[in-house]
């Protein structure tokens, strides 16, 4: 980060936001445009929240001709990146800007869901907050719907207002295709072959959850959204007692993924191996 | 480690300290040595008894020069340790390097399979608690986990059919180890069975603590102490529930359900307010079990019937018992089959 300023001292007519988001620990910025940048309107309230305001956006659009010292260099680089971040959030939920996260997010460039069952799904930057210096950085996975910390520390400390808590969400509601299909599947922990009594008790609960979350949206005649066991609840006939087919549906189909060996076709609950 | 009595240049000694093996614990030498542990192994590695020798660092019977071989043993710790366990028998047996190859991966593969089962021994699970403390398996990726220490699972059994993956005792759920040099470590070498166990084992680890914190047990209050279905309450997926759960947003508004790109995935991250009726779900799931004409033996899934039937033959009444049995039953209970002791 702190290249710009040492090594290329005198020459700040580079363009900085090529280098700013080629920088080692900046991969989940894009490009601002230009055009952005340069219309005040965009910029609305950040010459307040951004120290040398003006000889930092000046930085950022490459006009920068203040002859300092490497302190108020140093300094004015500091607000350039932070002014740069702030502007990003806006920028990224603009069309242009949802464009072009959305070309990183194809090519993976935030990084993979760690969860086994939602398949190395691609990740979205995302803020937990719009205020800065708050917190840092999370990463959204549409599969699971859920976030998780960056595994490199040098994204770890990104601001996360830099992406803001919208974008992400707003992302998928420009562009509905792109939502993931669901899936039921899941991890139920196991000892030899038994299912962990306590862990099994919550899955049943959760399952029950999500049916009437599915039943609540037929109803409303809204997609779910799910790929597996789309019609298991359609069967209006088995009213009396749908949940309980519809868990041996999903259980039966969530098996095999999960490797289930001779021993996993039994279904104990299991609260204490006989081993150890 | 501290249990294994071998030298630090041991073959399983090396063999845990090549990168990417630092989930492995250190299996103990009484513990391959007793026949009874290898039960049915012989038949799923070549050359079984060279690996098996290579393993517990016993020189081959038709070896013709050892004097050489004490002497390279000195220079292979800063050497060849890194190359693979079996790299200082390279050299002198170069007629025969094919067969060390594979007697080398034989060798592998059979400490794995051995490893499967004695991290699910007393005193292996008791090394790997061991490891759990110092945090050598990482922590959750999930934000809302707030760093709970995971541990090491395989989604099989099997070897060779997928990588090793890091169970969350937090959220119940299992992730791709976040370095790259876990994705050749079979998942088989630490089994389906050692995650779940762990928890069973060591009741009162809490888990709610983040693995930045030391390890600690759970407090003695009366709360923290609640029982249910076999496992302490505070215990069970401390990292999921009402405010563990990620709100999608836009511009401080959340987004509704009935929108096409609204939230689906709740349910997975969801848990009761009071974990205490999971155990009532269950008794009213196993009731309508009861009553269902399904067969018993066909077993497929629904893990209810078995204890369902199981109850029905125990003598009727006394419903309070039968209650606080439940809320407050010892997690060493297995009632699998049906069967309750108090070990
Ligand atoms: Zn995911
Ligand atoms: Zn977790």
């Amino acid at each position: 980060m702190d290249d710009y300023g040492t090594e290329s001292d005198s020459d700040y007519t580079s363009y900085w936001r090529d280098w700013f988001i080629s920088s080692r620990g900046n991969e989940y910025f894009c490009e601002i445009d230009e055009e952005y940048l340069t219309d005040r309107f965009n910029l609305t309230g950040l010459n307040t929240e951004v120290q040398y305001y003006q000889y930092a956006l000046d930085l950022v659009t490459d006009v920068f001709d203040l002859d300092c010292d490497d302190e108020m260099r140093e300094t004015i680089e500091k607000s350039a990146r932070h002014l740069y971040g702030l502007v990003h959030a806006r920028y990224i939920v603009t069309t242009r800007g949802l464009a072009k996260m959305l070309e990183k997010y194809k090519k993976a460039d935030f990084g993979k869901c760690p969860r086994v069952m939602c398949n190395s799904h691609p990740l979205l930057p995302m803020g937990l907050s719009d205020i800065p210096n708050l917190k840092p950085v999370k990463l959204y996975c549409a599969r699971c719907e859920d976030i998780y910390n960056p595994k490199s520390s040098r994204h770890a400390s990104i601001d996360g207002a830099y992406f803001g808590t919208s974008f992400h969400n707003i992302l998928f509601q420009v562009y509905p295709a792109l939502i993931p299909a669901k899936s039921a599947e899941r991890y139920v922990p196991r000892v030899y072959g038994f299912k962990v009594h306590a862990a099994a008790a919550l899955v049943r609960w959760q399952n029950g959850v999500r049916d009437d979350m599915r039943r609540r949206l037929r109803k409303m005649e809204v997609e779910s959204g799910f790929k597996d066991g789309e019609d298991d609840l359609d069967d209006d006939e088995e009213e009396d007692d749908p949940e309980e087919d519809e868990e041996q549906l999903a259980l039966v189909r969530r098996d095999p993924a999960l490797g289930a060996g001779p021993s996993g076709a039994y279904g104990g609950d299991a609260q204490m191996g006989s081993v150890a | 480690m501290s249990t294994s009595s071998g030298t630090p240049e041991s073959w399983i000694s090396s063999f845990c300290s090549l990168l990417g093996h630092e989930y492995f614990a250190e299996v103990s030498e009484e513990f391959i040595e007793d026949d009874f542990n290898l039960t049915g192994l012989q038949n799923q590695v070549a050359m079984y008894k060279e690996a098996l020798e290579m393993i517990l660092d016993v020189e081959p019977e038709e070896d013709d020069d050892d004097d050489e071989e004490e002497e390279e043993d000195e220079e292979d710790i800063s050497g060849d340790v890194r190359d693979g366990p079996g790299g200082r028998e390279r050299r002198h047996h170069s007629r025969v390097a094919s067969d060390l190859s594979v007697i080398e991966s034989s060798a592998e593969m059979l400490y794995g399979l051995i490893h499967q089962r004695f991290i699910c021994s007393r005193a292996g699970i008791q090394q790997m608690s061991e490891k759990y403390d110092l945090g050598h398996f990482g922590v959750c990726p999930r934000t809302n986990c707030n760093q709970t220490r995971t541990l090491p699972v395989g989604l099989s059994d099997i070897p060779g059919e997928d990588t090793v993956k890091l169970f969350c005792p937090s959220c119940l759920d299992v992730y791709v180890p976040p370095n790259s040099r876990f994705q050749t470590v079979d998942g088989a070498f630490f089994g389906r069975t050692f995650g779940a166990l762990f928890l069973l084992t060591f009741p009162e680890y809490d888990l709610s603590r983040s693995g930045a914190e030391t390890a600690s047990t759970l407090g003695r209050s009366a709360d923290e102490l609640t029982m249910v279905n076999g496992m302490y309450a505070r215990n069970i997926a401390p990292g999921l529930g009402r405010g563990k759960i990620y709100e999608p947003k836009i511009y401080g508004f959340r987004v509704s359900e009935l929108a096409r790109s609204g939230p689906r995935m709740r349910w997975l991250r969801d848990k009761p307010d009071d974990v205490t009726v999971l155990d009532e779900a269950r008794r009213f799931a196993e009731e309508h079990g009861a009553e269902s004409d399904d067969d018993d033996e066909s077993m497929v899934n629904n893990n209810n019937r078995p204890v369902a039937s199981a109850r029905r033959r125990r003598p009727a009444g006394n419903p309070t018992l039968r209650q606080r049995q439940g809320l407050n039953g010892s997690p060493m209970n297995v009632d699998a089959n049906g069967a309750e002791s108090e070990l």
